[in-house]
């Protein structure tokens, strides 16, 4: 056979399912639809208890909106650090592509330190989770996207421990850095809806 | 086989530049902006603060998913795996509503501390 007419070899590994598609990046797509059903049910149960105050503080009397705004300014750009990561990497630029996962990272962990301060100030004002169904359903649903803001951070830092040790190279790298994007983008879009609808849209 | 890997790769291809996404973002936090001063405006009528909120997070939820998340560039099927899942997260919120207007829970409960 002519080196011509050789069937092309992929440079790097996918796996490809009979759409002609990467399952890998098909699960990740069934995975974050799977997910929106999960922020779904604790936003809908969030809006269902937040007017039922009984004890502690109204989220009116609450919520600091300036504080909040920054805090989803800050992850907002984190989307577009993570896709200039990708753009880098897709450039063959790995220098760049570190630079920008790093600061997706830092960015994640000003809104997670944020959050942590903000969660302290609410407590020290007598809303904990045990102190009203508003507490309860404002703690878990918002604790519930930290700690997928955490998880994130971590496999940021894991891609840029990988770039460093050279596991992270052009070929199946892009691949790797779009994954992560998308559970990163993902994590931002419902802070987008939790944001609206949970500190803007306001309460009786 | 061979031809639908090709459409994949082509796909990848297509992604905007960084110029596009630097767009984006500026596009994003100029919204986000606007919602918090839309928010403050005194003696609004509420439904209607409500809506233009709704329609602002709706603009910068479809820009991520579109742009960033390039559902706008990629496979069909990906885009319908997750507008799938959108969707019933938005029955999963039509039903709670129902049960609380159903059962007479919209009455407020707020005493306050």
């Amino acid at each position: 056979m002519a080196a011509s007419e050789a069937p092309a070899v992929p440079a790097h590994e996918e796996h490809y399912t009979s759409t002609g598609l990467d399952n890998v990046k098909m699960a990740m797509w069934a995975f974050l639809g799977s997910e929106c059903l999960f922020f779904g049910s604790l936003i809908s149960t969030y809006l269902l208890y937040r007017n039922r105050v009984l004890d502690g503080p109204t989220p009116a009397e609450i919520y600091d909106i300036p504080y909040t705004s920054v805090s989803s300014f800050v992850l907002l750009m984190s989307s577009l650090t993570m896709v200039l990561a990708l753009a880098s990497i897709q450039r063959r630029d790995m220098r760049g592509c570190r630079i920008w996962l790093l600061a997706t990272a830092m960015l994640g962990m000003i809104f997670i330190g944020g959050q942590i301060y903000e969660f302290t100030a609410f407590v020290e004002e007598g809303l904990k989770i045990s102190t009203s169904t508003f507490g309860s359903s404002f703690f878990v649903m918002t604790g519930f996207h930290g700690a997928h803001v955490t998880v994130g951070i971590f496999m940021l830092l894991a891609l840029f421990g990988m770039s460093l040790f050279g596991r992270l190279d052009f070929d199946d790298g892009p691949r790797k850095v779009e994954l992560i994007g998308l559970y990163w983008h993902f994590v931002d879009i419902v802070w987008i809806v939790i944001f609206t609808v949970v500190y803007l849209v306001p309460t009786n | 086989m061979v031809h639908s890997q090709e459409t994949a790769h082509e796909a990848d291809d297509h992604h905007p530049s960084p110029r596009t996404y630097i767009k984006i973002a500026i596009i994003l936090a100029i919204v986000t902006a606007i919602e918090v001063v839309f928010s403050y405006i005194p003696g609004a009528e509420p439904g209607l603060i409500v809506t233009g909120l709704i329609v602002m997070a709706f603009i910068k939820f479809v820009l991520v998913a579109l742009y960033f998340m390039h559902l706008r560039f990629d496979n069909r099927l990906f885009r319908r795996l997750f507008v799938t899942g959108v969707v019933l997260a938005l029955i999963v919120f039509a039903v709670y509503l129902a049960t609380l207007f159903g059962r007479g829970g919209a009455a407020p409960l707020i005493t306050g501390s």
